[in-house]
């Protein structure tokens, strides 16, 4: 006995709008199960996580600081996506891009005047961009595999920030923590609605990116080119579409837009570098563009339903008692639900028979 | 029925009502076919008849939605490939599974239900060689092969499981006529055992030639047996099509000075890949009014070519290749449209039109850069009003059949497809046009109309280059047609003195270039 995907003839245009949804049904069933067996309740567990953190003006601008830096790298990654580019190193991108934008504040602090902020942000998305050049450059021009080089960069994005923050540009004045000196007024990232909470203009940005991007994918002859290079590479070259222009394309946009989150994370949430700057948002992103079915208006609502998640397991690690790895087992199962559906949309599981036969099969059924 | 041969020496296949349902589709409708031992047996019928559906059904790809099997007197189910192969039925497919980089042994070995040693299952294979004149050495590697030996090696995959029935899916599409030739008196000899064969084909003639009996389809349901030797050619077609197949008219090229649209000088293209054919020093010219055919068997260079004048595939030097008499060596495929030429590759699906983009969409694919002015407007915004008109314009212009408005090209069949994206060139009124394989696949109708708007074409003013590996077609529309054997390419024969031996032996590489160069001058 042995499982068998099947494709399907059609695929079901209600489930596949409504699969996100079903997604997120699983995802708190098997939430449920999670808890239960970790000794809560799982009714409890799941209003902390889903319910509670709506429930204050504060704590939807918290929503809104999470949920900014989330959009902003997965439409980016949406691009690539659908281009057929596997970026999974947007959480280096973002690293790279608050450092890249860091220099500023960190480096020049005396340089004091309203053209900081501005140059921040540039330096942020040209940060990112820069480093995702690194995996398309090796993509377009050695055909290397964007996938690994793009992740282990992560890694190095990571542990230069980390060797920054203790090194050269740790604060002179603080006490040997490892951070750099606080960002001075003129390069902090101003919020929406400072008396109401914390929401900085980097939710602005990411909705702004969104619907730009929404047009592009969707109304032009450049989103066209992606998504064609993206389905069959061949028909985009017959089309005189360039797969090697596109690998760069794909990869600057996600690479800046990661950077521009990066660089609004340290500018509006934190206030300076830290060791550690994203709790996983370039990771994180990944599900948000696939739970958003990798259409920029899509991802704007899965940013916030992940950013539910992460402020839903802080709230639930302080009020029941959950470990905080809780929210990112919450966060895969929503991944694996996500692609799950999507899978069953376009096959059906079929119980094959004997295995032998199977191999002559495969072969013949080429 | 007419059928003569029925119960003699019992029937081996009884198949009776046998449906399939896609969706709203009725690919198969209640379809009644008897084949009996020692018969090789038609099935006719345009694209889209269903004849694949229900060969599929009998050999366990697809399950039939009612109807029954009876095989050898019991009624049977037929769930996977592996039990049709159990049973005794066996299949070769049109498009080969074949993994390159094996050898011919290790491929059937792969494909084998039971397991043997490689060096037992080269002995039976190189027996089977023998005893059928299929020569093959089942040491060489698959990707060093020619078409017609692959498909030798598929024909022997499937005698070393001792079938009773072998199907074989459009056979000859891929073999010259000595191939083809070859292929036919192999099949009389398996019949002449008491195999039963049951034969997929769109050539009237070679089934006239061979099947003992046919069977007709057309959209999804039996329209007649008949003893296609009793028929002519036309009654065939007519019972396919369901009306007569107009016969392609070739007006006489107006005489005179034409302008040379397309010359190609001196080009040369490294393979790209270890699978691939290296051109060599390939030189034609193309003028004005008339229809070049590039004749050849399958993998002789014919989809380099086409990568080489399409731009897909840059060359190193401008002037190898020139289009309206500017070098277009150098250019995109872009550049070379915006020239004036226009291609249509041989892939429908994932080349020449993205499989899961709408009509519309795909209509964008190739015309975005030479009609930009009409179909984009400001910001690179694609006007879709536009798009949608210029598509109905062609689906109607070529009579494109599909069901609901502007689908996906997936959803169309190969024939109204192909119909579609020459309709997408011919739409711009292009001044070259380079066609490969241009009704691969594609049934009686829709061929019929593809190659009278080809000429037409060429009539109207332009240059038409079709490679094809069709010899009937290419004597049908051609003014002239070379050949491509090795990455090379014959001079042109004029048509007059163009017959299928010559164009054959040219073909199998039997007769170099310098002859057929005499030949033309002689003439």
């Amino acid at each position: 006995m042995r499982l068998e995907l099947v494709k399907r003839p059609q695929r079901s245009a209600l489930f596949s709008t409504i699969s996100p949804l079903i997604a997120l049904v699983l995802t708190m069933a098997a939430g449920a199960i999670m808890f239960s067996v970790l000794g809560k309740n799982p009714l409890d567990a799941l209003y902390y996580y889903f319910i509670d953190p709506l429930r204050e003006t504060w704590s939807l601008h918290e929503l809104a600081v999470k949920a900014a830096p989330l959009i902003l790298i997965a439409v980016g990654l949406s691009v690539c996506f659908l281009s057929n580019n596997w970026n999974i190193g947007a959480e280096g991108q973002f690293i790279a891009g608050a450092i890249a934008g860091g220099i500023l504040p960190v480096v020049f602090p005396d340089f004091q005047n309203g053209l900081v902020l501005p140059l921040m942000l540039l330096m942020g998305f040209a940060g990112g961009a820069a480093y995702a050049a690194v995996p398309a450059f090796l993509k377009a021009r050695f055909n290397t595999n964007e996938i690994l080089t793009s992740l282990m960069l992560v890694y190095v994005a990571q542990l230069f920030l980390d060797w920054l923050v203790r090194g050269p540009w740790r604060d002179p004045g603080g006490m040997n923590f490892p951070e750099t000196r606080d960002f001075h007024a003129f390069a902090i990232l101003p919020e929406l609605m400072p008396s109401a909470g914390r929401a900085h203009w980097g939710i602005v940005f990411a909705i702004v990116a969104a619907l730009v991007l929404w047009f592009v994918l969707r109304k032009t002859l450049t989103g066209f080119e992606i998504r064609v290079l993206g389905q069959s590479p061949r028909a985009g070259r017959f089309a005189g579409f360039s797969a090697p222009r596109m690998v760069m394309i794909a990869f600057l946009i996600s690479g800046g837009l990661a950077g521009l989150a990066g660089i609004s994370e340290v500018a509006g949430a934190i206030g300076q570098l830290q060791p550690s700057i994203s709790p996983g948002y370039g990771f994180t992103a990944i599900i948000v563009a696939f739970l958003g079915r990798l259409n920029p208006l899509g991802i704007v609502a899965a940013g916030f339903v992940l950013a539910l998640s992460y402020l839903g397991g802080e709230a639930a690690q302080i009020s029941i008692g959950l470990s905080d790895k809780a929210a990112r087992a919450f966060q895969g199962m929503l991944l694996f639900f996500v692609l799950g559906c999507d899978t069953l949309i376009h096959y059906r599981i079929r119980l094959a028979g004997r295995a032998p036969t199977a191999r002559g099969e495969a072969a013949q059924n080429v | 029925m007419e059928a003569k041969r029925d119960g003699e020496a019992g029937g081996l296949l009884e198949v009776r009502g046998l449906t399939k349902i896609f969706g709203a589709l009725t690919a198969c409708d209640r379809i009644d076919l008897s084949i009996g031992r020692g018969e090789i047996h038609a099935l006719l019928g345009e694209n889209g008849a269903g004849k694949s559906t229900f060969v599929k059904m009998l050999f366990g790809a697809l399950e039939p939605a009612a109807g029954t099997i009876e095989w050898k007197g019991e009624r049977v189910s037929i769930p996977t490939p592996g039990a049709a192969r159990r049973l005794g039925i066996g299949m070769v497919f049109q498009h080969f599974s074949l993994f390159e980089a094996l050898t011919a042994a290790e491929n059937i070995m792969l494909s084998l239900d039971e397991k043997a040693p490689i060096m037992q299952i080269a002995e039976r294979a190189r027996e089977l060689s023998k005893a059928y004149g299929l020569p093959l050495d089942p040491f060489a590697h698959v990707g060093d092969l020619s078409v017609g030996e692959r498909q030798r090696i598929e024909i022997i995959r499937c005698l070393l499981q001792k079938p009773d029935l072998i199907i074989l899916d459009e056979p000859t599409s891929v073999l010259t006529p000595q191939e083809a030739d070859k292929l036919f008196e192999t099949l009389e000899t398996l019949r002449d055992e008491g195999k039963s064969i049951l034969y997929i084909s769109h050539r009237l003639e070679e089934v006239k030639r061979l099947c003992d009996r046919a069977t007709v389809l057309r959209h999804g349901k039996v329209v007649g047996h008949c003893d296609p030797r009793q028929e002519t050619a036309a009654s065939l077609a007519r019972m396919m099509v369901g009306n007569d197949v107009e016969a392609v008219k070739r007006p006489a090229d107006s005489a005179g000075a034409h302008e040379t649209l397309l010359e190609v000088t001196g080009l040369n293209r490294p393979a790209a890949n270890p699978f691939a054919v290296p051109l060599r020093d390939i030189n034609l010219s193309l003028r004005a009014g008339a229809v070049l055919g590039i004749a050849g068997v399958a993998g002789n260079g014919q989809g380099e070519l086409f990568e080489a004048l399409s731009g897909e595939a840059l060359q190193d030097v401008a002037a190898a290749v020139r289009i309206r008499g500017k070098a277009a060596g150098r250019l995109s495929i872009s550049g070379r449209r915006l020239l004036g030429a226009a291609f249509v590759p041989e892939e429908r699906l994932g080349h020449g039109a993205a499989p899961y983009m709408r009509l519309s969409e795909n209509l964008l694919l190739s015309r975005h850069a030479t009609d930009g002015k009409t179909l984009l407007g400001p910001l690179g915004t694609v006007r879709n009003g536009a798009l949608t008109a210029a598509a109905e314009r062609i689906v109607t212009a070529m009579d494109v059949r599909m069901s609901g408005a502007n689908p996906e090209a997936a959803a169309l069949s190969g024939g109204n497809l192909q119909k579609f994206i020459i309709g997408r060139e011919l739409d711009r009124q292009p001044a070259v046009l380079i066609v490969n394989q241009p009704t691969w696949g594609v049934d009686a109708g829709a061929a019929a109309r593809i190659r009278q708007a080809l000429i037409d074409l060429a009539r109207s003013g332009s240059a038409v280059l079709v490679i094809s590996q069709d010899l009937d077609e290419l004597f049908e529309i051609s003014d002239a047609i070379a050949v491509m054997h090795d990455g090379r390419l014959s001079s042109p024969l004029p048509i007059a003195e163009a017959t299928f031996e010559r164009i054959g032996l040219l073909m199998g590489g039997a007769a170099p270039e310098h002859h057929v160069g005499e030949a033309v001058e002689t003439a």
